[in-house]
């Protein structure tokens, strides 16, 4: 694993801003208190979003690998902007007539102010001596500023998958900056996989090994996290992303594993499983302290809260039913699971501390409760529906459930993204399983893995 | 209108972003190559075999499945002498034919003193997979609660629940799910 430092020069709005100010007949007006982004926020006109069109990034070096860099990155970024779905994205094929600049001064403002374009992102990459330098601004056609503008280093290894990050972080800054919005596209999908093929000796033949991976958020970089000849399931990113915990029957039984995704390091323990001390379906509390599971250590599945240094466990829940799959508020103080003390299985709040539990739903059998990121305050679930499952939302300001899957295929054990908007999940809508995200409206559904079985996805921060 | 000065006003803040990147790509694990099959007896695309002389021969009895005649643990259990309990959809109970098929697997178990089992705990694919860990872990639970109330001693029975990670039958359809809906018994040792 290599480590790639990137290094972001920004100047943006506030360098722009300031060359037209040195115009000396406007000078803005001093407002301290206003930031200075507001100014130059690209809007659309007649109240709908900013046109945005992103033309493949211009190559300032003649090496094959910044040209095709430069060509890959324009999509890659189109694709970043698309998927928040803030901006009216101008589809790439009406630029075909528009010449391409071999420089960012050759730019034809004026034939993109013709195609109706708001905010053009101007970028270009070029190889150093010493590594990659990327930059990318985002023009309002009808003034030629720069909105936004930034500069990225990295190391020749960084460019290796078409540069993909320089793409993902000017997204997620453009995001932040012209929406006030925290976009995904630096963030990834941890899951389980039996892609690889291999397989473990089993009592009635061989039985297929799973292991954890992970993606980009966008199904790139799909790299194998665990290799055991084992079944590695249910993956949960700790919130600083440095670790991740999951299910293994590393040891013939399940355990909690903690494993660093940063540093070679021995994975811990924290529920201290052993053949009579079962334990799966880890979930991070939100400030990484304290990993709640499920363990029929006293005899029935129940819920358990152990520091992450696998100190302080106590009981959740007790009841002689299964309690299982534990998720946590964004506050830490309280937790939904799933228990089937009324006969099925249904979702119920609890306080951290073990009081005031509440069942939030009664349906057939639903399973897999994930709290949403604040300030939504939802908790995503599986639900049966005919012969399969559905992924519902519940919104505890009206106790209104909606369904977000269409019933095509069984679809299940959802995770929300960090910023609340997108929900990823498994569906063997097109055959095996496999992890696809789809936006909290039902809209934008995208197939994220295509080889092997893929489920229990989860996703970074 | 042409951008004038573009890229001339480079420089201010410094911020770092760590990125991980370019994971050396491990080689694929090569799925192992299934040995020929050894005495394929039923295999359709095998000759005929030349007729033989019709001769009247009593049947030959079933090997006793005893420790004696099997040495290796994988041999058991690949053709186990136990019998799989099976469950009703969203049940660990245990019924009539399961406390039959119990009672048999009671008995091979005070045959062979010395074996160690593990019950697997199996779901169908019904069920959400996460609720499905806890179901197998019950069934299990179940199996091995009846079994020591046989007289098997505990400790001779672990338990383990794969939910519905490894389905008998991967169809589906009712006759798979039934299938799949189960308590495995493995000896683990002996």
């Amino acid at each position: 694993m290599t480590h790639i430092r990137l290094l972001t020069v920004a100047f943006s709005l506030s360098a722009g801003i300031a060359i037209t100010a040195q115009t000396p007949q406007n000078p803005p007006p001093q407002q301290p208190q206003q930031p200075k982004e507001i100014a130059a926020t690209i809007e659309g006109s007649g109240g709908l979003p900013p046109k945005i069109a992103v033309p493949e990034f211009i190559p300032l070096s003649t090496d094959a690998e910044t040209v095709a860099a430069a060509k890959a990155l324009g999509q890659v970024l189109f694709d970043d902007l698309s998927y928040e779905r803030e901006f009216y994205m101008v589809p790439r094929d009406t630029y075909a007539t528009i010449p391409k600049a071999s420089t960012p001064d050759q730019i034809p403002l004026d034939r993109w102010k013709e195609l109706g374009v708001d905010g053009l992102v101007v970028g270009t990459i070029r190889k150093t001596a010493s590594g990659m330098v990327a930059e990318v601004r985002l023009v309002q056609v009808s003034t030629g500023r720069t909105a936004l503008g930034k500069q990225y280093t990295g190391s020749l290894d960084s460019i290796k998958d078409g540069g993909r990050i320089y793409a993902h972080t000017a997204s997620d800054e453009i995001h932040q900056t012209q929406r006030g919005l925290r976009g995904v596209a630096r963030t990834r999908l941890a899951f389980s996989s039996d892609r690889d093929g291999a397989r473990m000796a089993g009592p009635v033949g061989e039985r297929d090994i799973s292991n954890i991976y992970r993606a980009d958020y966008d199904g790139a970089n799909q790299t194998r996290v665990t290799a055991t000849r084992s079944l590695d399931i249910t993956p949960v990113w700790s919130p600083d992303n440095s670790a991740i915990a999951y299910t293994s029957y590393r040891s013939g039984y399940p355990d909690i594993i903690v494993q660093s995704v940063r540093a070679v390091m021995e994975p811990s323990k924290p529920a201290k499983g052993t053949e009579r001390i079962q334990n799966y379906l880890p979930a991070w509390s939100p400030d990484g302290s304290k990993i709640a599971f499920t363990s029929s250590r006293d005899g029935n599945q129940e819920i358990y809260i152990v520091n992450r240094d696998g100190s302080g466990l106590r009981r959740l829940t007790n009841s002689t039913s299964v309690d299982v799959t534990p998720t946590w508020a964004p506050t830490g103080n309280q937790l939904a699971f799933v228990s089937d003390r009324t006969g099925s299985p249904q979702i119920y709040i609890i306080n951290a501390d073990g009081t005031d539990l509440k069942r939030i739903t009664s349906e057939t059998h639903c399973d897999r409760p994930t709290w949403s990121p604040a300030p939504l305050n939802e908790i995503a679930y599986t639900s049966q529906a005919g012969g399969g499952n559905d992924i519902k939302v519940y919104e505890f300001a009206t106790g209104a459930t909606r369904t977000i899957t269409d019933s095509i295929g069984s679809n299940e054990s959802p995770a929300f993204s960090p910023n609340g908007r997108h929900i990823a999940f498994s569906s063997d809508r097109s055959g095996q399983e496999q992890i696809y995200t789809i936006d909290r409206d039902g809209k934008n559904l995208r197939q994220i893995t295509k080889q092997g079985r893929n489920r229990y996805p989860n996703w970074s921060q | 209108m042409h951008m004038r000065g573009a890229f001339a006003v480079i420089t201010a803040v410094v911020l770092t972003v760590s990125v991980t990147a370019c994971q050396k790509k491990k080689p694929p694990v090569a799925r192992p190559v299934p040995p020929p099959p050894a005495a394929d007896t039923t295999g359709s695309n095998r000759p005929p075999s030349p007729p033989e002389p019709v001769r009247e021969s009593p049947p030959i009895p079933p090997e006793p499945i005893t420790s004696d005649t099997l040495t290796d643990i994988d041999t058991i259990n690949k053709n186990s002498p136990f019998t799989p309990v099976f469950f009703q959809y969203d049940s660990a109970d245990i019924d009539g034919l399961g406390q039959q098929t119990l009672n048999q697997n009671a008995e091979i178990l005070k045959k062979n003193q010395t074996w160690v089992i593990t019950i697997e705990g199996h779901a169908d694919e019904r069920g959400t997979a996460e609720y499905n860990l806890a179901l197998g872990e019950r069934r299990a639970s179940a199996a091995r609660t009846y079994l020591v109330s046989l007289g098997v001693p505990a400790e001779r029975l672990k338990v383990v629940s794969y939910g519905k990670e490894f389905p008998f039958d991967p169809a589906h359809n009712e006759s798979a799910w039934s299938k799949n809906r189960r308590a495995q018994f493995v000896v683990t040792s002996k």
